[in-house]
């Protein structure tokens, strides 16, 4: 009873942890009227629903135009979504180790290259890259591997508008993203921990579809290190390593790529990585996730992650099971 | 003023708080991450194997030193570590799979880094429940035999934690190393007690 108890509990009803934590800071505070004042301040945060008030201080990306396709689900605290990673270029395991290890990363200057089988290669420089595109603010359910989640509301560009730019050629049928190589601002890039640089892949048709994203920021302001700055692509569809962080290369290819964690552990991680509660992770089970911050499982896993309707067309006739 | 191995102790047993003091005190501050349940879950586990490992040094140390009342420190220390277990097996029940006993049994049986957990918390509860001196005289013998197992949970615990990492073994191979250690040396020490019976002489080595 219990277990079904917490699953049914809508995201709205959970009390998101800033609101506690103001509590805690009146209650240090001591006073009646700080009291007061939190309670309101609380109150505001919890009703208001105004993600755009919070942030982290980095600089704001300007004109972001709002999306039919953002979720109306509460976006997760600034805070949380900043400081509980996994970027292993930074630090192995998930939690607070990627923000404590960035701060030598630089996100500036950068440079992308795009090559392949597309009949417009070339390197830019990542405004020249953005300039073309409308930013759009994308507010999507993010599910980890590791049956934890966040809804993120990310800024960003429809990948599928750059894929046009590029003219991918017919013989093109995936593309392969690569995160940037440099041991100055990737710490655990002189280990062997994985094997670098990070790759990952998406279908074309994947690729072009109107969910999936290459986001520059959250919360209206530039990524932070720790979430994959300056570039990184987002799938909301599919755990979230798919999402490869610092993007320095596009490449249009034929074949399906070999994406990191398949490389490391094909028994574990496969090409497709979608969100599926029914096909377990062999070490844990998919079926339920943490919306953090939460102590406990609050959540049942969706079938693509809650984005069924939009993409399950795509693999119509697939054996999930086997292509996990 | 009190002996030496009873302050020892007393410091020791405080020191095998601290962990768990400071887990209290990071929930009271906030300070046990987004992802409390999974952070809560690492520290009881490390620590289980913190206190096991702490419980089987006791022993070396006391034939190093030839200081016996160490032996004094060694069921306390083997009580520490059935305590992280417990609060570990807790946080696997509470905050993995919040009650759902279906889902429990059938991960035991499926996973194996489970299995082995808990085949491991099964030694340690055996181990616990007969630490006392009535189960000690009830036993006799058969108490030392029993209690061997600490050796294979030993083993258990550092391949529990080697089969759950992703893909940093730097923590798991560190364990494995240290128990390695302390079990050569007592695979060493046994082997030395048996070679002294077809020695021409008995020699100190033949003592208890």
């Amino acid at each position: 009873m219990l277990i079904k108890k917490a699953a049914d509990i809508p995201s709205s009803e959970i009390t998101p942890k800033s609101v506690y934590l103001r509590r805690r800071e009146f209650l240090q505070a001591g006073s009646a009227a700080v009291a007061g004042a939190g309670l309101v301040a609380a109150g505001w945060n919890l009703w208001g629903g105004d993600a755009h008030a919070q942030g982290g201080g980095l600089p704001k990306l300007p004109n972001v135009k709002k999306s039919p396709l953002s979720t109306t689900e509460e976006p997760s605290a600034y805070q949380y979504v900043t400081s509980y990673n996994n970027f292993y270029e930074f630090a192995p395991g998930a939690g607070d180790g990627p923000k404590k290890n960035s701060g030598k990363f630089k996100a500036t200057p950068w440079t992308i290259e795009v090559d392949g089988l597309c009949n417009k290669p070339g390197k830019y420089q990542l405004e020249d890259f953005i300039k073309p595109f409308t930013l759009e603010e994308r507010i999507y359910r993010f599910r980890c591997v590791e049956a934890w989640s966040f809804v993120i509301p990310w800024v960003g560009i429809p990948l599928s508008e750059f894929i046009k730019r590029a003219e991918p050629q017919g013989s093109a049928k995936f593309i392969e993203m690569t995160t940037l190589v440099d041991r100055s601002r990737f710490p655990m890039q002189s280990t062997d921990l994985l094997e670098w640089p990070y790759k990952e892949g998406l279908r074309l048709d994947e690729a072009n579809h109107p969910l999936t994203i290459l986001a520059v920021g959250l919360y209206g302001e530039v990524l932070p290190a720790q979430n994959g700055a300056p570039i990184r692509l987002v799938v909301p569809w599919k755990y979230g390593f798919k999402g490869v962080k610092s993007i320095v290369k596009i490449r249009f290819v034929d074949k399906q790529p070999i994406n990191t964690w398949q490389a490391m552990a094909r028994n574990e991680y496969g090409f497709y990585a979608n969100v599926n509660p029914m096909v377990d992770h062999p070490r844990w089970s998919q079926a339920r996730e943490r919306r953090l911050p939460s102590f406990i499982p609050n959540h049942p896993t969706q079938m693509f992650n809650g984005y069924a309707d939009q993409v399950q067309g795509l693999y119509a006739g697939m054996d999930l099971k086997r292509n996990f | 003023m009190p002996k030496p191995i009873t302050i020892l102790k007393a410091a020791l047993f405080v020191a095998a708080l601290v962990p768990f003091g400071l887990l209290v005190w990071g929930y009271h501050t906030d300070d046990l991450t987004a992802n409390p349940g999974d952070y809560i879950t690492d520290q009881t586990g490390d620590w289980t194997l913190g206190t096991l490992f702490a419980s089987l040094c006791v022993t070396p140390l006391r034939k190093l030193t030839g200081w016996n009342d160490l032996i004094k420190l060694r069921r306390m220390l083997g009580l520490f570590a059935f305590f992280y277990v417990t609060l570990h097996l807790l946080t696997w029940i509470v905050f993995v799979n919040y009650f759902d006993v279906p889902s429990m049994v059938a991960d035991v049986f499926k996973r194996p880094f489970i299995t082995i957990g808990m085949a491991t918390f099964v030694i340690l509860f055996l181990l616990a429940i007969t630490s006392n001196r009535w189960s000690i005289r009830k036993l006799g013998r058969k108490w030392g035999s029993l209690h061997r197992l600490v050796y294979l949970a030993a083993i258990g615990g550092v391949i529990h934690f080697w089969w759950l990492v992703k893909a940093d073994i730097t923590l798991p191979r560190r364990w494995a190393v240290a128990f390695g250690v302390l079990l050569t040396a007592r695979a060493w020490w046994w082997y030395q007690k048996r070679r002294v019976p077809v020695r021409p002489r008995g020699t100190a080595l033949g003592k208890a």
